[in-house]
């Protein structure tokens, strides 16, 4: 049964703009109500269609009201900061995420007109360490659990969201565990990494990405949305590039940093509002994470469009590459034509030389005995 | 195998005068550069556990063929017990303070195994938290020992290759050599059980005399984070010089294969079925050190 009336929070933001946009598109679906804390910016608002926005704090037990009101029968919860500059800080962001999504789950459970909630997790849940199994599957735990930042935070909300489901056993919960978003439109964290001209890596470290195209996450969600999937499943696109191949295939330059000193560089790029970095996040630089996605094919029934190289190609279109591909191709291509001149040089003075000589004997060739 | 070639018996018939050194090093030069130009554009490809199969192809593998076939003199056996196709699990004895023997009997089943296998060796998580010998372990198709992994290369049809005695098998004094240590808990078997994947036991000879360490100090060992450090006869009197290996003479065998589809992938928890595969595989890896020690002439011939 489709959904007829969907609540989306965080809709001010790319994904959630773009998802409230692509349920109020459908007409099976009644309303749709996007809840977010700032106004979304004239770009999402035109595409917002007859999506209603609301503009209130999911920390404020007034979301309840909205919910009770409209009858929602599908919350989709997709207000959890990543970084703590959106935010405002760690501490508000905390708040947001935690505190935030409690409330809207305390609001979910005394609605009896909510049927299915769907959580926009994070792949960040499994950490990234170098002891941990190179690819994740769904029911793998994270061997040292992330310490601060989205990781816990995520890990805390995916633990209230279990509770609830527990509470409320008539809603179908989902839960999607995403990838990192790259995309030209998507602003994710990768996006500003990758549009520094240096990028900073860590020296002796290359993590390996698996990234998710933004059209890919978005119809994941749609159909997450208006779907009857429950438990969780990791979203990512099929293959992985290593953190040095992407830096190179955007034509970035990479500017190796000593382990120790990556956690003072990120403060110093968040202080100058280049990258909006978390220390945690920094870690991905160290090992990287991949997801099994198994479950996203079989089970959710979703094959991503885009795979990893595909996504982070399609993402590259937007950018002016610092090194052009086809600089180094011609740097090459001129150095591997004086190759052959020299040679083909070398071979005419050869044969001119070997006029005179006798035939060189040819070696390995040897009469052989009988025993 | 050397590939077959035309040698032309009276060389002032043959149509092209050119000596054929100069066609082949522009050739190299040429393919270098076409292969300087993908790795700077980022035009590979690489797998979910970090492996750069062009990387080693071009670089790692060409840089530790003359240590194989020059120095160590490697000679292989019983290839033929090595399947084509499909996931296998060489399970080896591992030695020579330094694990060299691993990088050796890769570069052994990708040069002489007819279907050039690759090894898809499976590393201590101390090697991973080392910067750069993490990365560059990860990008030759090195992953954490860990049975996750070892399932997941195994069920995609790798090969995969164990050394379950681990840090104390590397890391063992030089009077011990060629004794195996304890096989840990048997984490191996119990992966090879759960995907139906054959057990190739393989003794490797030689490895224990490239480095002969007789004393541990255990406490500069300590200090560094390092499960040992080696001192050798060279090592660190002679500063880097003795870090150059011996040349000792190396045998890599491999024995017949132990099958162990037939137990079913129930069978891995029940311990003592894992215990008996596991002494099985460990005896069997014993006999065959013995035998290729009692053929060796001498260490360095």
């Amino acid at each position: 049964m489709p959904p007829a009336v969907v609540l989306v929070t965080g809709v001010s933001r790319w994904l959630g703009g773009a998802l409230a946009a692509e349920l109020a598109a459908d007409p099976t679906i009644e309303r749709v109500i996007g809840v977010d804390t700032v106004p979304p910016g004239p770009e999402v608002l035109r595409r917002l269609g007859r999506t209603e926005f609301v503009r209130a704090d999911i920390r404020n037990p007034l979301i309840a009201k909205v919910i009770d009101s409209a009858a929602v029968d599908t919350v989709v919860h997709m207000n959890i900061s990543a970084t703590p500059g959106g935010a405002g800080g760690r501490v508000p962001m905390k708040e947001l995420n935690v505190i935030g999504s409690m409330q809207l789950l305390a609001a979910c459970q005394r609605a009896t007109s909510v049927r299915r909630f769907v959580l926009k997790s994070t792949s960040a849940v499994y950490g990234a360490s170098p002891r941990d199994p190179a690819v994740f599957t769904e029911s793998m735990q994270a061997r040292r659990m992330p310490s601060g930042g989205l990781g816990k935070d995520s890990l805390d909300i995916e633990g209230y969201v279990r509770s609830f489901a527990r509470r409320r056993p008539d809603v179908d919960v989902a839960v999607l565990r995403f990838a990192h978003f790259i995309g030209p439109r998507i602003d994710s964290l990768l996006t500003s990494f990758f549009r520094l001209p240096v990028v900073p890596t860590e020296l002796g470290r290359d993590a390996r990405l698996q990234l998710l195209h933004e059209d890919d996450a978005l119809a994941v969600l749609a159909r997450a949305t208006t779907g009857n999937f429950t438990g969780t499943v990791n979203v990512g696109a099929p293959g992985t590039v290593l953190m040095s191949q992407a830096i190179r295939r955007l034509g970035r330059i990479a500017a190796p940093v000593p382990g120790p000193a990556v956690g003072s560089l990120s403060r110093l790029t968040r202080r100058t509002g280049l990258v909006d970095w978390s220390p945690e996040q920094m870690h991905l630089l160290h090992s990287g994470r991949v997801l099994d996605t198994r479950v996203l094919r079989e089970e959710f029934g979703y094959s991503p469009r885009y795979t990893t190289s595909a996504a982070l190609a399609d993402y590259g279109r937007t950018l002016a590459p610092v090194v052009a591909a086809e600089l180094i191709g011609s740097v090459t291509g001129g150095a591997q034509s004086v190759v052959a001149r020299f040679a083909g040089g070398m071979a005419a003075g050869r044969s001119l030389l070997h006029r005179r000589d006798p035939a060189p004997v040819v070696p390995g060739l040897r009469a052989v005995r009988d025993l | 195998m050397p590939e077959a070639r035309v040698i032309p018996l009276r060389p002032e018939d043959d149509e092209s005068p050119g000596p054929p050194s100069s066609a082949d090093w522009d050739e190299q030069l040429a393919g270098a550069l076409e292969f300087l130009r993908g790795r700077l554009t980022g035009d590979y490809d690489t797998d979910e556990f970090g492996f750069d199969a062009d990387l080693t192809d071009h670089v790692l593998l060409p840089a530790l063929r003359p240590l194989f076939s020059r120095w160590f003199r490697v000679e292989t056996q019983g290839l033929d017990n090595v399947p084509d196709t499909g996931g296998a699990l060489v399970v080896a004895n591992h030695s020579g303070t330094i694990p060299v023997d691993a990088l050796m009997a890769t570069v052994a089943l990708h040069d002489e195994h007819p279907a050039s296998r690759r090894l898809r060796l499976l590393g201590a998580d101390l090697v991973f938290q080392l910067p750069v010998l993490g990365s560059m372990a990860r990008k030759m198709g090195t992953t954490l020992a860990c049975n996750e992994d070892a399932e997941r290369l195994l069920g995609a049809g790798e090969l995969v290759g164990v050394f379950p005695e681990g840090f104390k098998g590397v890391g063992k004094p030089f009077s011990e050599r060629y004794t195996l240590q304890r096989f840990g808990r048997g984490g191996f078997v119990t992966a090879a059980l759960r995907t139906g994947s054959p057990i190739v036991p393989c003794a490797i000879v030689g490895a224990e005399e490239i480095y002969p360490m007789i004393g541990n100090a255990k406490t500069v060992a300590r200090l560094l984070g390092l499960p040992y450090f080696p001192i050798t006869p060279t090592f660190p009197l002679l500063g880097l010089l003795g870090a150059v290996p011996l040349p000792s003479k190396w045998f890599i065998a491999f024995g017949e294969p132990i099958e162990t589809a037939s137990y079913g992938p129930a069978a891995a928890d029940d311990p003592m079925v894992v215990f008996n595969l596991t002494d099985q595989v460990r005896e069997t890896i014993q006999h065959s050190l013995y035998r290729l020690l009692l053929e060796r002439r001498s260490v360095f011939s």
